[in-house]
C-alpha cells in the first residue's frame, strides 16, 4: 500500500508517495526531492549528519519515517541560505574556514541554527554541548565553535533573520 | 642549466597531464592528488596562480582521473605539497616558458621584454594583445617537461604563503551536492553487497523470499561465486533488503576475530618476518645503565564520517568507476586484475568523499560497484556501504607493540637505542595485489602479494619514526612483521608513526626523569638539529613551560616532539590536562616548522585536525573483537566530542624556507606522546598502553 504524505520543505509544500510507507525522511529528501545537502552518515541517529529542523526543532532524519512529518514544516541546510544570501551561520563558517572534509557541516550548521534560535547568547560550553550530537572526525571542532560564536554575535547585532 | 624535475613530473613528464587552457580566460590544473578535506585543491590553485600569473578565480582543478591526470600513486603520507605541488609548480613554469617563447616569436621581440599580468602578455609593461589564450593554439603542451622554466623566487610569490579561502568549502557549507554520495546518473540502480564474512566463507543458502518481502519494492540479486549483491531502483528498499540478508543468507567456513585476539600482546607469538635496520647491537658496556620499556596500542578504525560509496558503469566494453579512494591508478590496476580487463578498458575518476585518513573502505566500495556493474551492462550502479559495514569491514590499522631498549651513559644520555616492533602490515592497499574485499568472494581472485610493509626508505610502515632524531651514537630498529592478523589491516594516518613516537617520546621523558632533568632541557641536550630545537623551544615558550606544576598533582603537562618520517615537518606539542575519573584535555600548544607554507590557515587546520584525531585515538579508541568486530557504530566506537576538545594554539615557524614539508600527519605522534607524558606527570606514574582508558588509569593508580 502506498500513500501520499504532504508536508513543507524549506517553505514549499510537497507531496510524496514513497514505495515503502515508512521510508525515512532523509531518503525522501535526497532521493525523491533531490535535496542532497542533508547527508547520510549512519542511519542510526548517532552522528548528526542528517540533522534537519522539524517545526523548528533539531531532529535526525535518517531513521524518522516520512509519515511522522506529515503536516509539519521541515527546514534543511538548503533552506537556511545560499551563496548569494548566506545565513549568518554559513557566512561565519566561510569566514572561519570552519571545516575540513565538510561532510558533517550541514548537520552541524542546522544544529547550531536551532541553538541560536533558542539561545542567542550561548557560552562556548553551551555551543559545544549543543553540538555533542554531531560528530566531526577531521578535528575542525574549534573552528566550528568559533564560527557559531561569530554568527551569534552577528545575529545579536541585528544581522540575523 | 635546467632544474632537476621533481619526482612526480619525471614520472609523468607530459605537460598536458598537468595543465590546460581550455577556453578563453580559463586555466585547468590537473593533479593526481585528490581532495579529502585537507585543502589540496586550493593549494594547487595557489601554486598555479603564482607560477602562471593568473588570477585564482580563473583556475579550475581537475584531480584524480586516470583518463586525464598524472599518475601520482596515492594521495598519502603528507606528500601532496612536498612533492605533488612542486611537480605542478615546475610544470607551470615550463609551460609559461613555452608561452613566453611563442609570444616573443609572435611579437618579434626578446623574451626578457615580456611579463604576464593575469594571463595577458605585456611587453615592457604594455599590453600586447596576446594572452595565454590567444597563444594557446600555437603552443603545444603535449611535450615533455624540460625544467627549462625558472620557478619564481620566494619574494615574487603573491598567493603562495597567504590563507586563500578553500575552493571546495562553499558547496559543503551551502549543502550543494558536493560528495560522491550525492551523484545520481540516469537509469542508475542502487546496490548493497551481502558481505562475505571472511575470504574463505561460502554461501550455503539464500532465503530470497524473505529478502524480497523485507524490501517491499522490487529488488534483483546479482551473484558471482560468493559475491552476492541486491540491486534495485529504490534505495530504501535495497537497504532494507540488505539488512534482512544479514540473517537470510547463511554462510559456511565463517571465521571471526575472537576477544582473545583483541590486544596487541596477541601479536607476540605469531608467524612473522624479521627485518632489521641500523647499527649492529653493541654489547652493554659496564659504564652504561640499561633502560627498557614496552608500549602498545590496539587496533584503530579510520571511522570516516561517511560510509564508503562507489559508482560504476560498464558500457561498450569500457568500465567507468567513480570513487573517493586515495589512488585512482592503483585502483584501476587492481580492478583490471580482478575483473580480467585491460587497464585501458577502465577509467577511474575521483569524486570527493569525507575525510578518509588512510585506506578505508573506499577502494572496496568502488570494486563492489564495478563487480555488480560488469553484470548489469549499460546500467549505472551505485553502492553505499551501511555504517556497520564500514566499521566492520574497513581495513583497520594494526595493533602494535614497541619495546624500547637503551643504554644510558654517565651523563644520563642514551648512547645506544633499539626499537623492537611487532605489527601487522601498514601497506594493505590495492596497489600491492588486489586486496579488494569483494574480489575475495569471486570464483577467482588475484593472489595476495607476499607479506610486505612500506619500506623504511619510503618512510616506513610499522617502523615509521621508530628511529629517534636525537644525537644517539648507535641506533637500530628490529621489525617483526606479523603476517596474519585477526582483521585486515592497512594504512591509517601516519602509519606506525603514532605508536612509535608515543613509545620514543615517552621513553625520552622516562630517561629525563631518571637523569633528574626537565624534559625540555633534556631533549635540547641531546638534539643538535637546529630546526628540531627551534620547535621544541617555541612550543615550550608558547606554553610557558617554566610554570610547570609539581608532579602527581592531578594536573599534568607533557611535551613531545617528532619530525614526521624524519623527513617531513617538525612538530613539538605541549599538552595540559587534568586527571580525575577520566582524562580531560585543557590546552594544547603546537609549534611546527613545515618550511615554505603554501596556505598557512590550511596547514594550521591540518595540524589541528591531527592533534584532535590523535587525542581521540589516545583517549577513546580501540576496535574491540568479540566473535566478530564488536566496534560497529558510534556507540561502540566513540570518538572525541565537541565538549571534550581542548583549546589549541598553533604557530608556524620558518615558513619562508624554500622547501615545503608535509604537515598532514605531523602532529599525530607528538600529541599522543605529549598526552602520555602529561598523564604521567599528573599521576606520578606511567601508563604505557593505549588507549588511556578509565580502567588503565585505575590500574595504574592501584599499582603504585
Amino acid at each position: 500500500m502506498t500513500q501520499a504524505f504532504e508536508f513543507e520543505v524549506n517553505g514549499k509544500r510537497v507531496s510524496v508517495t514513497p514505495a515503502i510507507d515508512d521510508t525515512p525522511l532523509l531518503d525522501v529528501l535526497r532521493n525523491t526531492l533531490g535535496l542532497m545537502g542533508t547527508r547520510f552518515g549512519c542511519g542510526l541517529e548517532q552522528c548528526g549528519c542528517c540533522m534537519v529542523l522539524i517545526d523548528g526543532q533539531p531532529e535526525k532524519s535518517c531513521a524518522k519515517p516520512v509519515w511522522s512529518v506529515a503536516g509539519k514544516s521541515v527546514t534543511t541546510i538548503e533552506g537556511l541560505g545560499s551563496s548569494e544570501t548566506p545565513h549568518p551561520l554559513q557566512q561565519a563558517f566561510l569566514d572561519e574556514q570552519a571545516g575540513q572534509c565538510g561532510y558533517c557541516l550541514s548537520g552541524i550548521i542546522v544544529s547550531a541554527k536551532a541553538l541560536l534560535d533558542a539561545n542567542p547568547s550561548p557560552t562556548r560550553a553551551e555551543i559545544a554541548a549543543a553540538l555533542d550530537g554531531n560528530i566531526c572526525r577531521c578535528g575542525s571542532h574549534n573552528r566550528i565553535l568559533r564560527a557559531v560564536e561569530k554568527a551569534a554575535a552577528t545575529m545579536r547585532a541585528g544581522g540575523g533573520r | 642549466m635546467n632544474a632537476p624535475l621533481p619526482g612526480p613530473l619525471k614520472d609523468n613528464p607530459r605537460l598536458d597531464r598537468w595543465l590546460a587552457f581550455p577556453a578563453a580566460g580559463k586555466v585547468t590544473v590537473h593533479t593526481g592528488r585528490v581532495e579529502f578535506g585537507q585543502g589540496v585543491l586550493t593549494a594547487m590553485t595557489q601554486i598555479a596562480a603564482d607560477e602562471l600569473d593568473v588570477a585564482l578565480a580563473r583556475i579550475a582543478v581537475h584531480s584524480g582521473d586516470t583518463a586525464a591526470t598524472a599518475n601520482e600513486g596515492y594521495t598519502a603520507g603528507s606528500q601532496s605539497i612536498q612533492f605533488g605541488a612542486m611537480a605542478l609548480r615546475q610544470a607551470c613554469a615550463d609551460a609559461r616558458a613555452l608561452f613566453m617563447a611563442a609570444a616573443a616569436k609572435a611579437l618579434g621581440c626578446d623574451v626578457h621584454e615580456l611579463t604576464v599580468r593575469d594571463g595577458t602578455i605585456l611587453r615592457n609593461g604594455t599590453a600586447t594583445g596576446e594572452t595565454y589564450w590567444t597563444l594557446a593554439p600555437r603552443v603545444n603542451l603535449a611535450v615533455e617537461a624540460s625544467g627549462a622554466g625558472a620557478v619564481k623566487p620566494l619574494g615574487d610569490l603573491a598567493t603562495v604563503g597567504t590563507s586563500t579561502a578553500r575552493v571546495d568549502l562553499p558547496d559543503k557549507i551551502f549543502g550543494a551536492p558536493a560528495f560522491i554520495h550525492d551523484m545520481r546518473l540516469p537509469g542508475m540502480r542502487h546496490a548493497r553487497v551481502v558481505r562475505q564474512p571472511n575470504p574463505h566463507a561460502t554461501i550455503e543458502t539464500i532465503d530470497e523470499a524473505a529478502i524480497r518481502r523485507a524490501a517491499k519494492a522490487p529488488v534483483e540479486f546479482v551473484r558471482d561465486g560468493n559475491f552476492l549483491a541486491i540491486v534495485g531502483e529504490d534505495e530504501t528498499a535495497v537497504e532494507r533488503a540488505s539488512v534482512v540478508a544479514l540473517n537470510a543468507v547463511r554462510w559456511a567456513n565463517v571465521e571471526q576475530p575472537a576477544a582473545s585476539q583483541q590486544e596487541a600482546t596477541w601479536l607476540l607469538q605469531r608467524p612473522m618476518v624479521d627485518i632489521r635496520f641500523g647499527a649492529p647491537e653493541a654489547p652493554a658496556s659496564p659504564a652504561t645503565e640499561r633502560f627498557e620499556a614496552t608500549y602498545s596500542r590496539g587496533y584503530l578504525a579510520h571511522a570516516s564520517i561517511s560510509p564508503s560509496c562507489g559508482l560504476a558503469l560498464y558500457k561498450d566494453g569500457h568500465l567507468t568507476v567513480w570513487t573517493h579512494c586515495q589512488g585512482v591508478f592503483p585502483l584501476r590496476g587492481a580492478l583490471a586484475r580482478t575483473l580480467k580487463l585491460a587497464p585501458e578498458q577502465i577509467t577511474v575518476q575521483h569524486v570527493q568523499g569525507s575525510g578518509c585518513y588512510g585506506h578505508n573502505g573506499a577502494d572496496d566500495a568502488a570494486a563492489d560497484a564495478a563487480i555488480v556493474a560488469m553484470q548489469t551492462p549499460n546500467v549505472p550502479i551505485r553502492i553505499r556501504w551501511r555504517r556497520e559495514e564500514e566499521f566492520v569491514y574497513e581495513p583497520k590499522t594494526s595493533a602494535m607493540i614497541v619495546k624500547v631498549r637503551a643504554q644510558v651513559d654517565a651523563d644520563g644520555k642514551p648512547s645506544d637505542w633499539t626499537a623492537e616492533i611487532w605489527s601487522g602490515t601498514h601497506n594493505g592497499r590495492p596497489g600491492s595485489g588486489a586486496n579488494l574485499l569483494g574480489a575475495y568472494a569471486l570464483p577467482e581472485h588475484p593472489a595476495d602479494p607476499p607479506p610486505n610493509d612500506v619500506p623504511e626508505a619510503n618512510g616506513g610502515g610499522a617502523t615509521r619514526n621508530a628511529e629517534p632524531l636525537y644525537d644517539i651514537p648507535r641506533k637500530r630498529i628490529l621489525q617483526h612483521l606479523v603476517t596474519e592478523t585477526p582483521v585486515r589491516v592497512s594504512s591509517l594516518r601516519g602509519l606506525g608513526a603514532m605508536p612509535n613516537v608515543f613509545a620514543l617520546e615517552c621513553a625520552i621523558d622516562e630517561l629525563a626523569a631518571r637523569a633528574g632533568r626537565d624534559p625540555v632541557d633534556y631533549r635540547l641536550s641531546i638534539t643538535s638539529d637546529r630546526r628540531a630545537r627551534a620547535v621544541i623551544e617555541k612550543a615550550a615558550a608558547m606554553a610557558r613551560w617554566d610554570a610547570k606544576a609539581p608532579a602527581g598533582a592531578g594536573i599534568g603537562r607533557g611535551l613531545a616532539f617528532a619530525r614526521y618520517k624524519n623527513k617531513a615537518a617538525y612538530s613539538a606539542v605541549v599538552v595540559e590536562l587534568e586527571v580525575g575519573d577520566e582524562i580531560r584535555l585543557r590546552h594544547v600548544w603546537c609549534a611546527t616548522d613545515a618550511g615554505l607554507v603554501v596556505n598557512p590557515d590550511g596547514a594550521i587546520n591540518q595540524l589541528e585536525g591531527g592533534i584532535i584525531q590523535s587525542a581521540s585515538w589516545v583517549l577513546k579508541e580501540q576496535v574491540r573483537f568479540d566473535d566478530g568486530v564488536a566496534s560497529f557504530d558510534w556507540e561502540t566506537y566513540p570518538v572525541l566530542k565537541f565538549s571534550e576538545v581542548p583549546e589549541i594554539d598553533i604557530e608556524l615557524i620558518n615558513t619562508r624556507d624554500p622547501a615545503p614539508l608535509g604537515v598532514g600527519e605531523a602532529t599525530a605522534g607528538p600529541t599522543a606522546a605529549a598526552i602520555g607524558n602529561a598523564v604521567s606527570h599528573a599521576l606520578g606514574t606511567r601508563i604505557r598502553d593505549l588507549p588511556l582508558t578509565r580502567e588503565r588509569l585505575l590500574a595504574a593508580l592501584l599499582r603504585d
